[in-house]
């Protein structure tokens, strides 16, 4: 079974992130078995046929916006946010809206071109949940890749995961 | 100046291990060109076209001597023995290793330095006023807010991989000298009629290839709210700005794309949210931080050094220096020196590590300790006695920092250009050493009075010609340099963006361009006028008429 980070540790996941290819239209639905993240345009198709089915998330690409999700974001379990490259830093403000904005206490998944390099920054925005590509790490790497999770011990600015700035949280003598 | 405390020392170290590590799995061949560029990148690390370069940040370009003693260290040891000044007061070092670079970054960590964002699509180095504290027009010193602002986006997870670069700059004084209308996000420190501290913020300028002077997004948010304001522009970028055209990615053109007032009134829809919540800033972590920037012991002395008068009276070189190098304090009997990085035999903002050690020794003993950068590329010992600037002159004259030419028409702005930058389609340290050659002849100089060029090497306008008086832009015509000219471009509270005066030139014509330009504003100009009022006044016709001839004119003019 595939492995991912979630809360800081490596776990075996079989959750299936559904893409739809050209022939593909949203409107013809075939779902598989179990866990999956259904692209924006399918969960927008099928929304009352899929709202509460156990283990069913919806993954945007970093075009999409988080404001159209908002409002089903009860019916689901999980939010998957695409990196198409990972220079592409859209989906770290998705995330944060999507906790901060929006309250969202689901699951929320960092797909794509995700990288050990920004791990980091990932956790800050609210990610919970770190998937790097098929094949991209092997376990033992995505082991180590742990470490990036730790970079920084301390930082300055408030995020999802640190809600109160440096400038808050501790006793800095002048 | 600000001091790192353990936060502060152990983010950068954390910084030096995490780079140390990448650069490992780099090496490796665990890490692609691809996936590291970023990395190295976002640590200042470029590959140029001989070698790395690393571009080493010098926060708001403040500088303590152990600091720069350390820089010189660095230049020696790792380098060729210089160091490059940029035009946002950072520090560019052009021939380090690659593998040398995770133990440059230990060493500058060990002096409370770093290179953290000084390039990437993410927020750069703070840059401010080079006379921060120290002017006579200053109604807030900008310092202490640069600082809490640095500290706010060094590493902000959300926004470390914008749609392209992003530039902050502040200015507390009358005269803007941080050049915050061509900046991403200008902030301008004010009192409100209240009597309260806030800033003026403007947003969507910049240089580059599209050149932009920023609008206003807002006349006063008060300094509680900078940072949550800050960021409600920043996520709208982050969010919308495009990403599917380099050259269009810069926040500017998402604001001339919506307009200011739409782009205003989605900042502020965001900012409702953040507005007044964890991140406002406290009184007491400005206290912290201004703690920082107390004023100098300052002795108590007349306005007007006796001595000093007489040394300029008896040495017409001295009294040369003081008169362009040497600015008015805002204590009396000091005064600020310009410590000129323009010697004609070098390059414009080049500084030898035996010279940045003479520097800081003239700061330890006579400016207490401290050393600042302009975005001029030049270095400031800002609180000078003036009874002590005889000797200061004599020990720069012997390390050749006292060119007395600060403002003049060889005091060039410059970037590295094609002789170092892979970015570059033309050179443009040549040029710039042509023409001070042209122009060695300081009566002359004098008598042209205060004049900006600036050069760059491509339409990235590192060199910030879009805003030079003279300002030259190198670019590529079939393969071969070539130099296009504009003029009436402009920094500080009048900035203005210069305009194009016909068909560019070959290299070897610039210092006569040059010289038919001044030609025709020493003919034309009134009296009294700066180089920069008469172009204003007359407009580009009468020059164009001197550098191309009456027929070429009239040519162009019918085939338009």
């Amino acid at each position: 079974m595939p492995k991912l980070i979630k809360n800081g540790q490596l776990v075996d996941d079989n959750a299936q992130v559904l893409i739809l290819d050209e022939t593909q239209a949203p409107e013809e639905l075939s779902l598989p078995e179990g866990p999956v993240f259904v692209p924006f345009a399918v969960w927008q198709a099928h929304k009352g046929q899929l709202s509460g089915r156990p283990g069913l998330g919806v993954w945007l690409d970093s075009h999409e916006d988080v404001a159209e999700l908002a409002e089903d974001l009860g019916e689901i379990s999980g939010v998957a946010l695409n990196f198409p490259k990972f220079t592409d830093g859209r989906s770290y403000s998705a995330a944060a809206l999507l906790r901060t904005r929006y309250g969202f206490k689901g699951e929320i998944r960092a797909i794509g071109d995700v990288l050990r390099d920004q791990f980091f920054f990932m956790q800050r925005c609210g990610f919970d949940t770190i998937q790097p590509k098929a094949g991209k790490y092997s376990d033992a790497q995505l082991e180590a890749a742990l470490a990036s999770l730790q970079d920084f011990s301390t930082p300055y600015q408030a995020a999802v995961d640190q809600p109160a700035p440096l400038f808050r949280r501790a006793q800095r003598a002048a | 100046m600000y001091r790192y405390d353990s936060y502060d020392q152990k983010i950068v170290d954390e910084r030096v291990a995490q780079f140390r590590d990448q650069t490992r799995r780099y090496l490796a061949g665990e890490l692609t060109d691809d996936e590291f560029r970023p990395l190295r990148l976002q640590n200042g690390l470029y590959i140029q076209r001989h070698a790395p370069m690393l571009r080493v940040a010098v926060p708001y370009g403040l500088l303590s001597t152990r600091q720069v003693r350390k820089l010189a260290h660095i230049a020696r040891s790792y380098d060729k023995g210089y160091t490059h000044i940029t035009t946002r007061q950072n520090f560019q070092f052009n021939w380090p290793s690659l593998e040398a670079v995770p133990e440059i970054l230990a060493e500058l960590a060990s002096v409370e330095m770093h290179a953290i964002q000084t390039s990437g699509a993410c927020i750069r180095n703070i840059t401010s006023d080079p006379f921060a504290g120290v002017a006579g027009d200053e109604y807030i010193d900008p310092r202490p807010w640069c600082e809490v602002l640095r500290q706010w986006s060094t590493f902000h997870p959300e926004f470390a991989f914008l749609p392209r670069k992003f530039k902050i700059a502040v200015n507390g004084a009358r005269q803007d000298r941080a050049v915050i209308q061509c900046h991403d996000i200008g902030l301008e420190l004010k009192r409100n009629e209240a009597g309260e501290i806030g800033f003026r913020v403007l947003v969507g300028g910049g240089m580059g290839r599209t050149p932009i002077i920023g609008e206003e997004i807002s006349d006063f948010v008060p300094w509680q709210h900078i940072i949550t304001y800050n960021e409600a522009i920043l996520r709208v970028y982050n969010r919308h700005g495009r990403r599917d055209n380099l050259y269009k990615a810069r926040i500017k053109i998402l604001v001339k794309a919506l307009g200011i007032a739409e782009f205003k009134r989605q900042v502020e829809a965001e900012w409702a949210f953040t507005r007044g919540g964890p991140s406002t800033l406290t009184e007491a972590e400005v206290t912290r931080v201004g703690a920082h920037f107390t004023t100098p012991a300052y002795a108590s002395l007349p306005s007007e050094d006796a001595g000093y008068a007489q040394q300029r009276a008896a040495n017409a070189a001295f009294a040369a220096w003081t008169k362009r190098n040497v600015l008015a304090h805002k204590v009396p009997g000091y005064a600020i020196v310009v410590v000129s990085l323009k010697d004609p035999k070098r390059a414009p903002g080049d500084v030898t590590d035996s010279q940045l050690e003479r520097v800081a020794d003239l700061a330890d003993a006579y400016s207490f300790g401290e050393i600042r950068a302009t975005h001029e590329q030049n270095l400031v010992l800002a609180d000078v006695k003036q009874s002590d600037l005889f000797a200061v002159w004599e020990q720069l004259r012997s390390a050749n920092l006292a060119t007395p030419t600060f403002g003049l028409l060889t005091d060039i702005i410059c970037c590295p250009g094609g002789d170092f930058c892979s970015l570059a389609n033309a050179k443009s340290i040549p040029i710039a050493n042509a023409i001070q050659a042209r122009f060695e002849d300081l009566d002359y100089l004098y008598d042209i009075g205060d004049i900006e060029l600036n050069i760059s090497g491509c339409m990235n306008s590192c060199g910030h010609h879009h805003v030079g008086h003279i300002g030259i832009l190198g670019v590529d015509k079939n393969g071969e340099e070539w130099y296009q000219v504009s003029l009436g471009g402009s920094q500080g509270n009048q900035t203005s963006i210069g305009k194009v005066i016909g068909r560019s030139f070959a290299a070897h014509e610039m210092p006569d361009v040059i010289s038919k330009i001044i030609t025709v504003y020493q003919a034309e100009r009134q009296e009294g006028e700066r180089f920069i009022e008469t172009v204003r006044r007359t407009g580009l016709d009468p020059f164009k008429l001197g550098v191309y001839g009456e027929a070429a004119v009239k040519e162009r003019k019918q085939n338009a």
